[in-house]
């Protein structure tokens, strides 16, 4: 990660016609900066429009890179860090293919500003697996074919594999929910859901807990 | 290609297959349907072509569910798209595009775009490509730039060393218009004093991958057409009908909406023009650069190893691609240009229609005569026609298609899965079901009576045998304010064949094996099913099999459009596998004592003809090679037979319509589709699932709006632009019927199209029907829609 080329933004001036809102954001999002480990406000700091340097957590990494306030985590992951997994659709938080985690829950990045992730816990689709070492949920989607084109396959994976986290024992509907963002255009989703059941019934099956949905003793 | 005429007109391909003096000799193929009882059928083929496939429960990996081949690559996020591409010294661009419906640019003026810090190139387009043009240009007075005829028509493009300042840029170039009255309606279109779109006759073509409409035919204002079609004697049909039924039904416009936005990543060297395209056809988008840029197709590479989506839409190198090699020309430096999603909601669509059908049968369901007119709106283009199913899906005698499409000033329909069928199916097949009303018939037995198609016959059984079908209820018989129905739709798509079809199989004295090709997979699994056929051939496990593709330095592949891409392709692929075989067994036949024909492959061992307790690996065969590699290349041979065939399907719906909120649900979807012998059932049934539910946005949810005032289309984004998601995910079965063929050494074909995206609306049209006693005939069925056809509330001003 250390040698990925970074893009070196050049100084600019300040829009004419960006207006208020603009400045406004880039003063709110400057208040990440003012985080200490855990999160905790000490007061604001105003930073930009220029790029800057920041860390960012990633994936059990410490990263360094420059961006301008304005950049989204999405965009920085993918451009400035060439973690290119995470994929933009819609680019404003109507499809979930840019899911990535922030502090093990799931977030949109381009609906994050990366100097909002700062202090931050993220995890990319890049880091869910050990290197070519599938995570379970990724294996499932291999096996049930739960993808086609497989753009919106990372966030698939991201939301599905969120679910497990926090529900290990979910039931259809329950997947469907935490999917319900997540758009495909090829049409998956019955394929996504099986997956999903499935790796919830062999882990249940692994840790020898009963499995809810039949009441039998795995 | 023209689906409408397929079943009418001479195919070209039946040309190729005249040449004479061709050594040919017999042999015996697998044909027809096991559910019908497989047959034997004699064929004259190649004298060397590959001996006969025997039916898939005999194979050991074609037929037999694998695992997607780039699977892990995808779940993993390490598989890279276009939009992935990063290259040393890339920089980033966007498209501007013209913010007025009509009208002729004035100026132009880039300087305060090209003073932003970081812009390295700014290219104002002179030819809009992949829109209607006129057939006189001197209707219009001269200018430098092209007139305007919608919003989101592409004018410039700029390109700097981050997305977010060539985004700036792009904001910053003045474009100054002289504004001309416009229509984005298309009933207002059709009117005599409706704005012109163009001020004469214009004709657009199709892109590889279909669409487009005729070019003879006669226009009147924006109204273009009527390509006609007639057989028989209309007067004769309906005098010999016994019922008559005459109907209207109104389709809207649908865009394609494919994850990734179109897009390239385009390096332009003196010595060779690198072009990462998100395409369906590499050997498309190398054509069109090499005729836009006058550069011999030897200079021009194209690379697609993943790409996220097309449905129809993306061939060729469209404006953005040309737009991006000249900016990585004027930079010289590569240039990453996607479209964002605004730009893909506009750049291409399926269009829409109203249709009037007119329908006579004999009272025990023959069918006497077909009347269709339709009318439809490709925006800016052409290929509105809807007339496929209507002509192709049943026999009668008596025959009459008249296709107009109507000019209006919105962006280009573009061919989109199984063009003008979605649309031609739900009035035909909604119609059918009206005729089977009227004659007091079960709509699959009036099928059953009319539909000569065997593989149809043997889904239609399946649909009887696995759904509730024969408890279907009375029409509207439901009480309650949740009612219920069931209802039936076939589909007819065409073999087409691209004979542009070639690969390369290699042998390396390791054993392993390598596949080259440019074809290009969209995720329907190309990979996976080439890497079945020659795993086939060498009985090693499909993983084993190294697949290359996606790139124009290999031998070229077929377009995908139109289902083409496995019958076309998997051909050439187990030729190219079967000739490299038996290179390799003359190669190392003497160093094992033996000769030739006297090995093959069996159970995944080379084995002795005359000596079964002889047997290898592939491995160890192949370290007997006297050269470092060998291998084979080959090219897709001619249909075995002149029959033209097509392919279907017959797709069953149970939904649930609350008649007081006016929601329809889709419960249970089971279809039974065929398409010769499927190679990979796992990716053919994933194909299908997605089909379907394409269909079921189709039927309920997607819907292109315009602003008429002023001109622009309102949701173009996808929280406004609504497609299905995760919750109106019905239950869903599919069966696949095999259907051997004996046209080619695989028999295998697409199921791109004929995949339920055709006959869903129209299914869940008669299941509506079932359930209320009210036909929809108008998609999307909306809340207020549905409310509307009720009778609960006023009917709204509709196009």
């Amino acid at each position: 990660m250390a040698d990925t080329p970074k893009i070196e933004i050049s100084r600019r001036g300040f829009l004419k016609g960006a207006g208020i809102t603009a400045a406004t954001g880039v003063i709110e999002s400057a208040n990440a900066f003012a985080r200490d480990a855990k999160g905790a406000l000490h007061g604001a700091q105003t930073i930009g429009p220029d790029a800057q340097p920041i860390k960012l957590h990633i994936n059990g990494h410490e990263l360094a890179v420059s961006v301008e306030p304005r950049y989204t985590l999405a965009e920085t992951l993918r451009d400035n860090l060439g973690l290119t997994g995470t994929k933009v659709v819609c680019d404003r938080g109507s499809c979930s293919a840019c899911t990535v985690w922030i502090d093990k829950v799931p977030a949109l990045a381009c609906m994050t500003l990366a100097v909002d992730a700062v202090g931050r816990e993220i995890t990319t689709i890049e880091g869910l697996s050990h290197g070519d070492t599938m995570h379970s949920v990724q294996v499932a989607f291999v096996k049930h074919d739960a993808m086609q084109c497989g753009f919106c396959t990372p966030g698939m994976v991201m939301s599905c594999a969120a679910l497990l986290e926090r529900n290990p024992n979910p039931k259809l509907d329950d997947v469907k929910h935490a999917v319900s963002g997540n758009l495909c255009r090829c049409g998956t989703y019955p394929k996504v859901f099986a997956a999903t059941l499935d790796v919830a019934q062999q882990r249940a099956q692994a840790s020898g807990l009963v499995n809810l949905d039949t009441g039998t003793e795995a | 290609m023209t689906p409408e005429t397929f079943l009418l007109e001479e195919q070209q391909a039946a040309a190729a297959q005249e040449k004479p003096q061709e050594p040919k000799r017999t042999e015996n193929f697998v044909f027809g349907i096991p559910q019908n009882g497989l047959q034997q059928k004699q064929r004259e083929v190649p004298v060397d072509e590959p001996p006969p496939l025997p039916a898939n429960s005999e194979l050991t990996y074609i037929g037999k569910p694998t695992q997607r081949y780039d699977g892990p690559a995808k779940a993993l996020g390490k598989a890279k798209y276009t939009a992935d591409v990063q290259l040393p010294g890339m920089l980033y661009a966007r498209m501007v595009d013209a913010k007025i419906p009509h009208g002729r640019i004035v100026a132009i003026d880039t300087t305060e775009a090209e003073k932003l810090p970081g812009i390295r190139a700014v290219h104002v387009i002179e030819h809009v490509y992949g829109i209607a043009e006129l057939r006189d240009p001197k209707q219009e007075p001269p200018s430098r730039y092209p007139t305007i005829r919608y919003v989101g028509q592409p004018i410039a493009g700029v390109a700097a060393v981050s997305q977010q300042i060539a985004d700036d840029a792009a904001k910053l170039v003045k474009v100054q218009y002289d504004a001309i009255p416009f229509v984005v309606d298309r009933s207002a279109a059709r009117a005599d004093d409706a704005p012109m779109v163009f001020p004469g006759p214009a004709d657009a073509a199709g892109s590889a991958g279909g669409g487009g409409g005729p070019t003879d035919v006669p226009q009147k204002g924006n109204v273009h057409g009527p390509k006609r079609r007639l057989i028989g004697n209309m007067d004769k049909g309906f005098a010999d009908a016994d019922v008559v039924v005459e109907s209207e039904y109104f389709t809207q416009v649908q865009t394609h909406s494919a994850l990734e936005t179109h897009g390239f990543v385009v390096d332009w060297k003196p010595d060779e023009v690198t072009i990462y395209a998100s395409t369906q056809g590499t050997a498309s988008v190398r054509d069109e650069f090499a005729d836009v840029f006058k550069l011999p197709k030897s200079k021009v590479r194209v690379i697609t190893e993943y790409m996220g989506g097309g449905f129809g839409a993306k061939f060729g190198a469209g404006n953005e691609g040309v737009v991006a090699a000249n900016l990585s020309r004027k930079a010289n430096a590569p240039v990453k240009l996607m479209l964002d999603r605004r730009q893909e909601h506009i750049v291409s669509n399926r269009p829409d229609s109203h249709q009037k059908l007119k329908m006579g049968a004999k009272s025990d369901g023959t069918l006497t005569a077909i009347q269709l007119t339709s009318y439809g709106t490709a925006g800016v283009g052409t290929g509105a026609g809807t007339a496929g199913p209507a002509t192709n899906l049943y026999k009668c005698p008596n025959l009459l298609t008249e296709e107009y499409d109507v000019f209006i000033n919105a962006g280009p329909g573009a061919a989109f899965r199984a063009p003008g069928h979605p649309q031609g199916c739900f009035a035909f097949e909604q119609a059918i079901d009206e005729l089977a009303v009227k004659l007091k018939m079960d709509p699959l037995a009036l099928r059953e009576k009319i539909d000569e198609s065997p593989a149809r016959k043997a889904e239609r059984q399946l649909i009887l045998e696995r759904t509730n079908w024969r408890n279907r209820k009375p029409d509207g018989s439901d009480t309650g304010p949740i009612k219920r129905g069931m209802g039936i739709a076939q589909s007819v798509w065409y073999r087409f064949i691209d004979m542009d079809s070639s690969c390369e199989v290699r042998v390396s004295r390791d054993g392993s094996v390598e596949l080259m090709s440019a074809v290009q997979d969209l995720g329907g699994g190309t990979k996976t099913i080439l890497a079945q056929v020659v795993a086939e051939e060498f009985g090693i496990p499909p993983a084993m099999v190294v697949i290359r593709i996606g790139d124009t330095r290999f031998p070229i592949g077929p377009n995908s459009g139109g289902s083409v891409t496995a019958g076309s392709i998997t051909p050439a692929v187990r030729n190219a596998a079967y000739q490299v075989k038996q290179k390799l067994f003359t190669a190392v036949a003497p160093s094992l004592g033996t000769t030739a024909d006297n090995l093959v492959v069996q159970n995944g061992r080379v084995v002795f003809r005359n000596d079964p307790s002889k047997t290898y690996s592939l491995k160890q065969v192949a370290a007997k090679l006297p050269t470092n590699e060998i291998s084979a290349r080959a090219t897709r041979v001619p249909e075995y037979s002149k029959a033209r065939l097509t392919y279907g399907g017959v797709d069953y719906v149970e939904l649930a319509v609350d008649t007081e909120t006016g929601r329809v649900h889709v419960e249970k979807v089971f279809g039974a589709h065929d398409c010769g012998r499927p190679i990979n059932p796992t990716g053919v049934i994933s194909q299908i699932n997605g089909g379907m539910l394409q269909g079921i946005s189709y039927a309920l949810f997607e819907q292109r709006i315009m602003d008429r005032n002023a001109g622009y289309m309102l949701n173009a984004n996808l929280e406004n632009y609504k497609i299905l998601g995760a919750r109106e995910v019905p239950e869903i079965e599919v069966v696949l019927v095999e259907n051997y063929i004996a046209q080619s050494s695989t028999d295998a074909a697409g199921i791109g199209e004929s995949a339920g995206i055709i006959t869903l609306a129209a299914a869940i049209g008669n299941a509506f029907y079932n359930a209320t006693g009210v036909r929809m005939r108008r998609i999307p069925m909306t809340p207020a829609g549905v409310l509307t056809a009720l009778g609960k509330v006023q009917e709204e001003v509709q196009a």
